[in-house]
């Protein structure tokens, strides 16, 4: 069982006291390293880190709307090998998400690891992250004074400080419409830290279990009123929002030719493989030979087409991502974020993911017991598939 | 388009699909040959790279042939790439790319005179369907 408990925030400094809140976790010896988003010691940027040391603590910002590398690719590195470590790893939605896939892959490990799940009302690209600042924007704070003041309708539509600057958040968490740990089909993790339905300037909501609360000394209290409502509200905003950008990509790609425009301005640098948390092939089929070929082969191809785009296969990498891992895609967006020409990939995966899981109802980043459908196969299911027609 | 002749990829799993195709040979069992097929360990063992690379270079369908559910060399692999194929069409249908060009069959090493008639009835439908739309397409 798990209790609702609140941390008391001292003077408005809401992140002084998720920085002490964390830090009790190494102090007193719940886990032995934190892997959590901090601030970098100098720039503008804020990164998942492993932390060990409780005085390290300093620039810890779960809060900071930025998102510049995947948190579940990290988790990954650190726990696919037996490690031996307890590790609390501080994440958001899309990459807690991740994580459950990654888990589910075999590629990470929640051995001795205790997830926290943050809420998150998204972020922006890391170059205008570093923008916001330089032009004396504190992103964090905004994004604080927006939950205080209840102004859901301000982060879906961004009427804030840095929209007025004329940034917005990224396209995938304009159309995120999983932003709870715990919330309608996401993962409930071992701990979750609430803003929705708070004043964070006060409070910071703590969802924990039983046992653990009790480590720390957290009372049991009533849940926020107001939470259930709000994140019903940013939910409902954010869906439309992605029901409208599903549609317009579908109108644009309705034959070959809307798909060969999509991907038009591809220059093939592999970057939204790189940076997808899910691509799980170990070596990419795109990084081997097996596409290089023999020099007369090109001619030959050349020959018989007229003229070929090179390097070739450009349009065969997008499809192939695309049946290898729509249906585990959380919609964490990096790949667009990654992306140089600015090819909507995110919009692209999401929504042909969206038909790609339910075809076996699948969830990705819900459960850890739902099996991802690559991996496995029922014998009762999609009967007329490989059966004569008529 | 009356000269039209569809050109066919079979990926055929090499207990059951290939063998049935070896049959009707071995019986002189007429078909079209419109087919050039790649014999593979199990139908399990395509990964859907080859099936979009014989599609995107022009081949106008591609039949996988697996072994019927439950007779799977391997216990499973038809299972699974029942599941991959469906994954393939709804891509390739949300790409604006016809999914009636990917044909997964299930014929087993007695069935020469099955395979033969899968051969027929798809290519009869191709040419119904016309030319794979990126044949003669380099800008891919």
């Amino acid at each position: 069982m798990s209790i609702t408990a609140y941390l008391e925030v001292a003077e408005g400094d809401t992140l002084g006291a998720l920085q002490n809140f964390l830090g009790r976790l190494l102090s007193e010896d719940i886990v032995d390293a934190l892997l959590v988003p901090q601030k970098l010691p100098t720039g503008n940027n804020v990164v998942p880190t492993l932390i060990r040391d409780p005085a390290r603590l300093a620039g810890v910002d779960p809060i900071a709307p930025v998102m510049p590398v995947a948190a579940a690719t990290a988790l990954s590195k650190v726990t696919a090998t037996e490690h031996g470590e307890r590790l609390a790893a501080v994440l958001r939605s899309c990459e807690l998400r991740a994580v459950v896939e990654l888990v589910k892959l075999q590629q990470a490990s929640l051995d001795k690891v205790i997830l926290i799940g943050v809420d998150c009302l998204g972020t922006y690209e890391v170059t205008d992250y570093a923008r916001l600042i330089e032009a004396g924007v504190d992103p964090t704070a905004e994004v604080l004074a927006a939950v205080a003041a209840g102004q859901l309708k301000n982060l879906l539509a961004a009427d804030l400080e840095s929209a007025a600057k004329g940034y917005q958040l990224r396209a995938a968490c304009r159309m995120c419409e999983k932003p709870v740990p715990g919330g309608p089909d996401v993962y409930r993790p071992d701990v979750i830290i609430g803003f929705f339905g708070v004043d964070p300037g006060r409070q910071i909501l703590i969802e924990a279990s039983d046992a653990l609360a009790e480590k720390l000394g957290l009372e049991a209290a009533e849940p926020p009123a107001r939470r259930p409502e709000l994140i019903e509200r940013l939910i409902a905003g954010r869906t439309a929002e992605r029901d409208r950008m599903f549609a317009a990509f579908r109108e644009r790609v309705t034959d070959m030719d809307g798909l060969l425009a999509e991907f038009s301005t591809c220059i093939r640098c592999y970057n939204c493989m790189g940076a997808c948390p899910i691509c799980y092939c170990k070596e990419c089929i795109f990084r081997t030979p097996t596409f290089d070929h023999a020099s007369p082969q090109y001619f030959r191809w050349a020959e018989r087409k007229g003229s070929i785009r090179l390097p070739t296969d450009t349009l065969l990498f997008h499809l192939t991502r695309l049946n290898h891992m729509s249906t585990s895609c959380v919609g964490c967006g990096l790949c667009e974020s990654a992306c140089p020409s600015e090819l909507p990939v995110a919009l692209i995966f999401r929504a042909v993911g969206q038909e790609t899981q339910a075809i076996f109802d699948y969830h990705p980043g819900r459960s850890l017991e739902e099996e991802v459908p690559v991996a496995t196969f029922r014998e009762d299911e999609l009967t007329e598939l490989g059966e004569r027609e008529g | 388009m009356d000269d039209f002749e569809p050109r066919i990829i079979g990926f055929f799993c090499n207990w059951c699909t290939y063998a049935g195709a070896d049959l009707a040979g071995t019986s002189r069992i007429q078909y079209p040959p419109n087919i050039r097929i790649i014999r593979l360990m199990c139908s399990g063992a395509l990964d859907p790279v080859y099936v979009l690379k014989a599609l995107l270079e022009g081949a106008d369908g591609v039949l996988i042939g697996g072994c019927h559910p439950g007779d799977c060399h391997y216990q499973s692999g038809n299972y699974k790439a029942r599941r991959r194929v469906a994954i393939l069409q709804s891509i390739l249908k949300q790409m604006g790319f016809e999914p009636e060009r990917v044909w997964l069959r299930w014929i087993s090493a007695s069935e020469g005179r099955y395979f033969a008639d899968t051969v027929t009835e798809m290519v009869a439908k191709l040419k119904e369907l016309g030319p794979n739309p990126l044949k003669g397409v380099g800008a891919i």
